[in-house]
């Protein structure tokens, strides 16, 4: 079975190449253009691994992925959030949120599908 | 978005957050410290550096970047948002724009950086070093733990080791040292320590690497094998510990508080207007189809046909509407770029300009927003450029010492009323008289009337600018913005009070692509006027008819009234009705009355274009397709009224 992927983000153009090069790569992918969408899809289904963008608005990415983290259906799925090397005081947050890991913009497709499969159990 | 091209999608992206960075600025502007916008701004200017850098515009990329990091320091309160920081940004903004287009000049880019380099230092002084990481080789041993709460938040530990075996000859054992008592063991947490040997020819970097996403928060030494313990070096922060007793579970003092807020932003589809434009024709053949359809229904006695032909009747009405409404946008799409317009007025200028906009939540037809630009940049300009006083005039005056600028819109009927007014000095009626007098629009010392030298301004070539400046005087004249809001089947007025500025008034109808009008019948051929031109029907008897016959005009409430015989006009070579009728139509001031053989009544229908060949017949303005099949031409009543004009004076000449 592929594995199922949640990519959020409030631009259309990067859910687009995400969405390109996942499913590129044989993975399934469904989007959400933010945080609110992203946590009531993902409330909705489990998925495999998401990727959100941190920056958005109406419920940016920290508090989407803290309120994933409080459900305890969320444990263990892997999140990996968007970032740019600007934004270490970002990451520490994410990390702290509860997100697996995380993917520097500007990225190769190449460097997200090696980074989904890294996170993915196998 | 049919083709999948995420550069295409970026494009539009980008342009849209510019304008969003655009009016963030300006917003800023007049509340320097309100982090919100600062937040804004930054989140705008992010996101273009982030996607710019996905998708190849890497000039946009590194340009943003500086910018960003700017704003990155201002939100991080190390610098103040200063006037000059955010007109440099503005003008970063423009370079921006110019990057995505593919059409900007390197100098002006450094140019650019340059002044925000003054303008950060300016606000603030002083930057942050960078670390820098060192590289090594050999075996290594290893030794970690992870933080209690990775496998929650989704990291395999299994994985992890799978990928330290990839990298070389790895042996590998568990510690339970921290494992608590089974009483105690939350199963959740991951306990398990790891000692690992790896052997090969593997940098530091690419052990790292594995750890990437737990490196910060986990216990690891990662000691060369020849050095053995001693030198090793420890990659560890405290604030984890995997002690099971220090380690409950954590973060749960944060509440989603944006869980609740705003969700409500519902859902968009971004269509092309061309698509639109498709769907409205053919909603509107569908209207045609139908009416026929009525009409078949009508003569028949089928009444269960009848039934039908009602409700379709009723569902191509809805459905027009919401066609109709789907093609709606607010005003303040318009108004919003007029911000940026007044900033860079009043900078060109040194006048200070306040913009203040009313009723934005006007809508109006996509096609008359985008048309009703470049009229108003032009009737802005102008008020800035000639209507509005330097500060200094002002007190004077007795005003306050910025100019105020007012741009209102409201719906009334089936039109827009767009109202432009400054509050300055109006327009200087001496001024307009003496260059219409040069200009030879008028006699020397005709008896013309305020109203009527006011309307002077919009005759082709008039300007009455003194000197020609950067702002106005470009070579386009009022005339121009006269023809094209005439074109839209607006109308256009001006008042003024001198000392007390100057406004301007455009009726512009809702939509351009359905019109309300009053069906004609002139000989044998049927013809549609514009409702909102239509003023009043007179009567016209054949006894008047044959009293007026030298000259064509009417008295209508003690104003002359010239009028134009559609029939002769048209050479329909047919006899008058006995009783005739006068349309009176006016644009703005003017009016004039059509004579016509019968008025059939209101007529609501779909525009359809003229085709290319008849594109240049200047007395319509389109046609029509009745529900019987025939076609009926739309008028043109600004080109009747123009055409009325030298026919009347050759009249007056002849007779």
């Amino acid at each position: 079975m592929t594995a199922s992927i949640l990519t959020v983000d409030d631009s259309a153009s990067l859910r687009m190449a995400i969405r390109i090069a996942l499913t590129g790569a044989g993975y399934t992918v469904t989007e959400a253009a933010d945080g609110a969408e992203g946590l009531a899809k993902a409330t909705a289904t489990r998925f495999d691994l998401i990727v959100t963008d941190l920056n958005m608005p109406n419920m940016d990415g920290l508090e989407m992925i803290r309120a994933l983290r409080q459900q305890p259906a969320q444990a263990g799925v892997p999140i990996i959030f968007l970032t740019t090397e600007s934004d270490d005081s970002m990451k520490a947050q994410a990390k702290a949120a509860g997100a697996t890991g995380w993917l520097v913009k500007p990225f190769q497709p190449e460097q997200l599908i090696r980074v989904a499969q890294k996170v993915l159990a196998r | 978005m049919s083709a999948e091209d995420p550069t295409a999608a970026f494009r539009i992206e980008a342009g849209e957050l510019l304008e969003q960075v655009e009016q963030g600025l300006l917003d800023l502007e007049h509340r320097l410290d309100d982090m919100n916008l600062v937040n804004a701004v930054f989140r705008g200017l992010h996101t273009l550096k982030g996607s710019g850098a996905m998708f190849g515009f890497d000039a946009l990329a590194a340009f943003t970047h500086h910018c960003e990091s700017a704003f990155d320091r201002v939100r991080k309160g190390d610098v103040r948002a200063t006037p000059e920081l955010v007109s440099v940004i503005l003008s970063a903004a423009d370079h921006m724009r110019a990057l995505v287009d593919g059409d900007a000049a390197e100098a002006q880019g450094q140019a650019i950086l340059d002044r925000l380099a003054a303008a950060v230092d300016a606000a603030a002084g002083g930057g942050a070093p960078v670390p820098a990481p060192t590289p090594r080789k050999q075996g290594w041993t290893l030794s970690f733990r992870l933080p209690a709460d990775a496998m929650a938040n989704g990291t395999s530990p299994l994985a992890l080791l799978d990928e330290l075996r990839e990298l070389g000859e790895a042996t590998i054992v568990a510690t339970f040292g921290k494992v608590p008592a089974l009483d105690d063991l939350n199963p959740a947490h991951c306990l398990v320590g790891w000692d690992c040997t790896l052997i090969g020819d593997i940098s530091r970097e690419a052990i790292e690497d594995v750890f990437l996403f737990v490196m910060d928060d986990m216990e690891i030494t990662i000691t060369p094998l020849a050095v053995e313990e001693a030198e090793a070096e420890v990659a560890a922060t405290p604030d984890h510990a995997p002690v099971a007793a220090d380690a409950p579970v954590a973060a749960n003092d944060t509440t989603p508080r944006g869980a609740s807020a705003s969700r409500s932003q519902g859902e968009h589809v971004r269509v092309p207007a061309e698509r639109l434009d498709e769907l409205m024709d053919r909603v509107g053949e569908l209207v045609i189809a139908q009416s026929r359809l009525s009409q078949l229904a009508g003569h028949g006695h089928d009444l269960s046909l009848r039934s039908v032909s009602e409700e379709i009747e009723r569902l191509a009405g809805e459905m027009r509407d919401t066609m109709m409404i789907l093609r709606m946008v607010p005003v303040s799409t318009l108004f919003g770029r007029f911000r940026r317009l007044i900033h860079d007025l009043a900078n060109e200028t040194g006048k200070a300009i306040e913009l203040v906009t009313e009723g934005e939540t006007t809508e109006v037809d996509k096609t008359v927003i985008e048309r009703l630009f470049d009229p108003l940049v032009h009737i802005i300009r102008n008020s800035c450029d000639h209507g509005l006083e330097k500060a200094e005039d002002r007190i004077a005056a007795g005003k306050s010492s910025s100019g105020v600028i007012r741009l209102s819109a409201h719906q009334a009927g089936g039109e827009v009323l767009i109202t432009i007014t400054d509050d300055g000095r109006g327009i200087d009626v001496e001024r307009v008289r003496a260059k219409a007098e040069a200009n030879g629009l008028i006699q020397p010392g005709q008896v013309v009337s305020e109203d009527e030298l006011l309307g002077l301004i919009f005759h082709p070539g008039f300007s009455t600018a003194a000197q020609v400046t950067n702002l106005s005087g470009r070579g386009v004249g009022m005339d121009v913005v006269k023809r094209t809001i005439e074109s839209l089947r607006g109308s256009i007025d001006v008042n003024s009070v001198s000392g007390q500025g100057s406004t301007i008034t455009l009726r512009i109808p809702l939509t351009l692509a359905i019109i309300e009008g009053l069906l004609v019948r002139v000989g044998e051929g049927r013809y549609v006027i514009p409702l909102a031109a239509v003023e009043e029907c007179l009567e016209l008897s054949l006894e008047e008819d044959l009293r007026s016959r030298g000259r064509s005009i009417i008295t209508l409430r003690e104003r002359l009234v010239p009028f134009l015989r559609l029939r002769d006009l048209f050479a329909t070579g047919t006899k008058p009705d006995t009783y005739q009728k006068i349309v009176v139509v006016g644009t703005g001031a003017e009016r004039v009355g059509l004579v016509v053989d019968q008025i059939v009544g209101n007529h609501q229908t779909v525009i359809k274009a003229m085709s290319p060949l008849h594109r240049n017949v200047a007395a319509f303005a389109g046609a029509t397709i009745l529900g019987d099949g025939s076609v009926a031409l739309i008028l043109d009543i600004a080109q009747l009224i123009a055409m009325s004009q030298p026919r009347e004076e050759r009249r007056l000449a002849a007779g």
